[in-house]
């Protein structure tokens, strides 16, 4: 009783009662309450990573870049009448100016044509090539075939790598042991060592038993790629997935699931590959540019894609000869390796900080 | 005294892991050889320190480690047992017994919503015959612990720790389980919020009849949770008794000293109150003091301790105490 | 340089953490005076702004955070204005911190003597040789039995309960004025914590320092504190000494954090919890903070942050509920 009189003297001598009415201290309603109780906003993970995605201006223009390309390479040639293997012909003659044309320039048989005719052939983008072929065409078909095979060689080192990396990984013990010494021994071979013997040794072998399959015209080059590809450059990836499993195994809601009675099978696709999933496209992603490289130097070393396909290598392989009368030749598909390399790059990593941050 | 049906009986059990020691492997004995039981519907609790064990009895419970020796019996069913090479397959049990885990922010898959989660249970052990069964069993489930049914197809990193734990007890609701190992399940929740967890477990052990094994480190939680107390030291079990009887005459050193060290939260008492301190550090469990692995800080301490460890011998009232001196 | 009777003032301080979710309004308009040689408890739940408060003293928040407004007097001067160099000064040398992992707070790659000579160092002229002297002395001070043994050693090698001991070694080389122990003993088992909470006890009487009791664990305010501040959504609700707080709590959360905890005299009852989640600090109620949860919330509490008044010589509370009650004893 003392204290509450104390305290009651207090308080008159602060507050001033006349600001107040009953009203003031009714009682709030439940609902009143919970609107002032806002629950944040519901999103996913997929939704807060998009939204950090789109706040990296470098992987915004990067996704930017590459679509603009995509684009290119799937509409110009409905655009542009030219064929990348076909030397270009004027109304079916031959033309010996047809040759090293330069940007939007046109030879003669096709200036006179177009005087004659009145009508408007399409102009050479980017000119011709020594053998008369237009230019631009065979660049969009290099830029296609080189994204072809990047992105192919990428998807089956990733599937690689994930099988393998998974095993390993989530059965530890003796049998993650092999396979990661395996690993080891793979590494410390010398790629392109194996892939210059391999693609004269399937030249040999293979060479005339191709002909009139899809694969004679990928060419025994581009074959021996793949499969070295397939066999060597899958390590990284494995590695990488074994020890996100070896890191996922010991979160608690793996514990969990044995103590439900998941079986080992599901619990590795149920639990931890979906949870090593952003961790799988960001290295794909960073894969794709790493696989672009490497066929673009094969080809500039010649042993990649056979003639007539062309890739972005091949073609600034062929520029070589003429680098210095008609450097654009080799100038404008190593400007566009750059750029896919560095938007894909900038997109790896702007999904990874994107996506694989810490909870917290 | 009545024979009462014992729901789970434990009997010497050993767990010990192997570690390597350089060239050689030693073992660290993180359970070494202890016995209980719990009736059904019963509440025991595990207390202790970090290392002492608690949590691996409970991991071993449910067989998520192999246990190194020892007999388990479970609703009358032999589940473990060293000496006849009994060792049976856990798969049937899972149903009976199941476990909530200490922490809610990693023992949740983050990549799975609500329902899946507590729908995993139920889709391991076809406990549906129909979709929409499953799914009325799933939100009948989050009814029980709080939850809202319009919150199933969130995900979990969007709730807060306390509906998180709320979510790990559905989970282990979903099969119906006859008995529960909570590691340490409110431990990492806010003060106001534990009061909240605490209750639904005290509800769903009256309506359900479910039995627990409370492992936790807070005396004061466990006391207000649990029928019995067991408490552990390196691997050992001290002194196991009833709740109150444990508290309010504990007989074993360590229990003392554990005791005391519980800061009160109430001025007066912690005024008048005279702590133990305990001297020194726990010692390494790769390195147990041979006999009693208390005796290195117990005041009480004789050459007997050193030789031998001392068996829990009944005081009256189940009051079981494992001392040489006291 | 004004001079002042209390060692630390902190007055309106408001700190918030600027994030690409928004801005997280951590510390609402806090304060507090602690007087030299005193303990003050700060407790509160998570998001409740404690450990904000404390780094916001020591300028160690992380990069996105910011103190928005306020002050913090040290020895009567404002060290809010001060420079990143003045600061170094006065982190570690006026005033230390430990924190509640000390696993991680210290460097596994140095010994404990090496980091214990560097602190030492830093702060005074000493050299090496009179600096490793010195974190003998320390060492044996703060409870560590071998201490030259003991000096040489990584942390690895050293219990977590020693671990903490070093850490406070650390924070005392200097002889600080203030000491800030931000959950120092959250991490330790029971009977570590007993005997680390002690240490600072006998510690407080050698050196005088104050220390800052920074926990959300009622029990450690209890034992500890001269004075004692709650404090939910980044306010203080309520502050007084140990027995005011938790003898005549004058803030609803301040009793349902009494009621909702097991303690010898509710053993058999059932706990009464606190309804609701904790708050979100990137959307604050206008009201009092404390409102969505509260199950005495009146209108009033909905829309207005209530006045801090002084209910005793000691005890001060910001609750509408108070209020209330001079009404309705006006009204009688």
């Amino acid at each position: 009783m003392d204290n509450k009189e104390m305290k009651r003297s207090f308080l008159s001598a602060q507050v001033d009662l006349s600001k107040f009415n009953a009203g003031n201290f009714e009682k709030a309603t439940d609902e009143e309450k919970r609107q002032k109780d806002v629950m944040g906003e519901s999103t996913t993970f997929f939704k807060d990573g998009m939204r950090r995605l789109r706040k990296n201006p470098l992987a915004m223009a990067s996704i930017v870049v590459l679509f603009a390309i995509l684009l290119v390479i799937i509409i110009a040639p409905h655009f542009v009448p030219y064929s990348y293997d076909e030397v270009v012909t004027v109304n079916g003659q031959r033309d010996k100016t047809m040759t090293n044309l330069s940007f939007m320039c046109y030879s003669d048989k096709e200036l006179i044509y177009m005087d004659e005719t009145g009508e408007d052939l399409f102009p050479h983008i980017f000119g011709t090539d020594g053998l008369g072929r237009d230019y631009f065409i065979r660049v969009i078909y290099g830029t296609r075939v080189s994204l072809a095979v990047g992105v192919v060689a990428a998807l089956m080192v990733v599937l690689i790598g994930i099988i393998y990396g998974s095993v390993a990984g989530y059965f530890g013990g003796k049998v993650d042991l092999i396979m990661m010494r395996i690993v080891d021994i793979i590494y410390s071979l010398p790629d392109m060592l194996i892939i210059i013997l391999l693609s004269v040794v399937l030249k040999e072998v293979l060479g005339g038993k191709l002909a009139g399959t899809v694969f004679s015209k990928l060419g025994t080059n581009m074959i021996s790629m793949f499969i070295v590809f397939g066999l060597l450059y899958w390590v990284s990836m494995a590695r990488l997935i074994r020890g996100q499993i070896l890191t996922i195994k010991n979160n608690e809601y793996v514990l969990a699931a044995k103590c439900i009675g998941t079986s080992n099978r599901k619990i590795l696709i149920k639990h931890i590959l979906p949870n090593c999933l952003s961790v799988i496209i960001i290295t794909t992603a960073l894969q794709i540019p790493s696989a672009i490289f490497t066929e673009s130097y094969l080809s500039f070393l010649g042993l990649g894609v056979s003639i007539p396909l062309s890739s972005l290598g091949s073609l600034a392989n062929d520029a070589r000869a003429g680098m210095q009368t008609y450097p654009e030749r080799l100038v404008i598909p190593a400007v566009i390796i750059c750029l896919i390399v560095l938007a894909l790059n900038l997109l790896g990593d702007g999904l990874r900080d994107a996506f694989d941050t810490k909870l917290d | 005294m009545s024979e009462e049906k014992y729901l789970l009986e434990v009997e010497h059990l050993k767990q010990y892991f192997p570690i390597k020691e350089g060239f050689r492997t030693v073992p660290l004995k993180a359970v070494d050889d202890i016995s209980f039981a719990i009736k059904p519907g019963e509440t025991l609790g595990l207390v202790g320190e970090s290392g002492c064990g608690k949590t691996t009895v409970g991991r071993t419970l449910l067989r998520l480690y192999q246990p190194t020796a020892g007999r388990i019996i479970f609703d009358g069913n032999v589940l473990f047992d060293s000496e006849n090479k009994i060792d049976v397959d856990m798969h049937p049990y899972r149903r009976e017994m199941q476990m909530v885990f200490q922490d809610p922010y990693s023992s949740l898959d983050p990549r799975m919503t609500v329902e899946d989660i507590i729908g995993e249970p139920l889709d391991v052990h076809k406990l549906y015959s129909s979709k929409s069964e499953r799914r009325d069993k799933i939100l009948s489930l989050m009814e029980t612990v709080g939850l809202n049914a319009e919150h199933a197809m969130r995900y979990a990193h969007e709730f807060s720790g306390g509906q998180r734990q709320r979510i790990g007890i559905a989970r282990a609701l979903a099969v119906n389980p006859k008995f529960i190992v909570c590691d340490e399940p409110v431990s990492a929740l806010d003060v106001s919020i534990q009061a909240q967890v605490v209750n639904m477990f005290e509800e769903l052990q009256e309506k359900l009849g479910v039995a627990y094994l409370f492992i936790a480190h807070d005396l004061l939680v466990v006391h207000h949770i649990s029928d019995r107390i067991a408490v552990m030291y390196l691997g050992h079990i001290m002194e196991i008794a009833d709740a109150d009887d444990l508290n309010n005459n504990p007989v074993h050193p360590y229990t003392l000293s554990l005791l005391s060290a519980v800061p009160i939260p109430d001025p007066e008492t912690a005024r008048n109150s005279k702590r133990i301190i305990l001297e020194g550090d726990v010692p390494s469990p790769l390195k147990m003091p041979s006999g009693c692995p208390f005796r290195t800080r117990c005041a009480y301490a004789t050459e007997q301790c050193a030789k031998e460890m001392p068996p829990l011998k009944d005081r009256g009232n189940r009051h079981f105490v494992a001392c040489w001196n006291k | 340089m004004a001079d002042s009777k209390y060692v630390l003032e902190v007055n309106d301080l408001h700190t918030s953490f600027f994030t690409d979710s928004g801005e997280v309004k951590a510390v609402n308009g806090v304060n507090f005076k602690i007087e030299p040689g005193k303990t003050l408890g700060i407790v509160g739940e998570s998001g409740s702004g404690k450990s904000v408060t404390a780094y916001s003293i020591m300028q160690i928040l992380a990069q996105t955070g910011r103190i928005t407004s306020g002050e913090v007097l040290f020895k009567g001067e404002d060290i809010t204005k001060y420079s990143e160099r003045e600061m170094q000064k006065f982190r570690g040398s006026k005033c230390s911190i430990i924190f509640q992992d000390p696993m991680t707070s210290l460097n596994p790659v140095f010994t404990v003597g090496y980091q214990l000579e560097e602190a030492i160092m830093l702060h005074t002229n000493k050299n090496r040789a009179q600096a490793k002297e010195r974190a003998i002395e320390l060492l044996k001070l703060v409870g560590v039995n071998d201490p030259e043994k003991r000096i040489n050693q990584y942390p690895h090698e050293h219990s977590g309960g020693m671990r903490q001991r070093d850490m406070i070694a650390m924070a005392l080389a200097c002889e600080p004025d203030i000491l800030i122990a931000d959950e120092p003993t959250t991490a330790l088992d029971v009977t570590i914590q007993a005997q680390i909470l002690e240490l600072m006890q006998e510690l407080q009487k050698k050196l005088g320092m104050a220390i800052i009791m920074v926990t959300h664990d009622l029990g450690v305010i209890a034992n500890m504190c001269d004075e004692i501040i709650v404090m939910y959504g980044g306010r203080v609700c309520e502050r007084g000494t140990a027995d005011d707080i938790f003898y005549r709590p004058a803030h609803e959360y301040t009793k349902g954090l009494l009621r909702s905890i097991p303690r010898k005299d509710n053993m058999k009852e059932k706990l009464v919890p606190i309804g609701g989640t904790p708050i979100n600090l990137l959307n604050m109620p206008e009201g009092c903070a404390f409102c969505p949860r509260c199950d005495a919330a009146m209108k009033i509490c909905l829309n207005q942050v209530p006045d801090e008044l002084r209910i005793s010589d000691s005890h001060l509370a910001s609750c509408w509920m108070n209020v209330k009650e001079l009404y309705e004893s006006k009204e009688a």
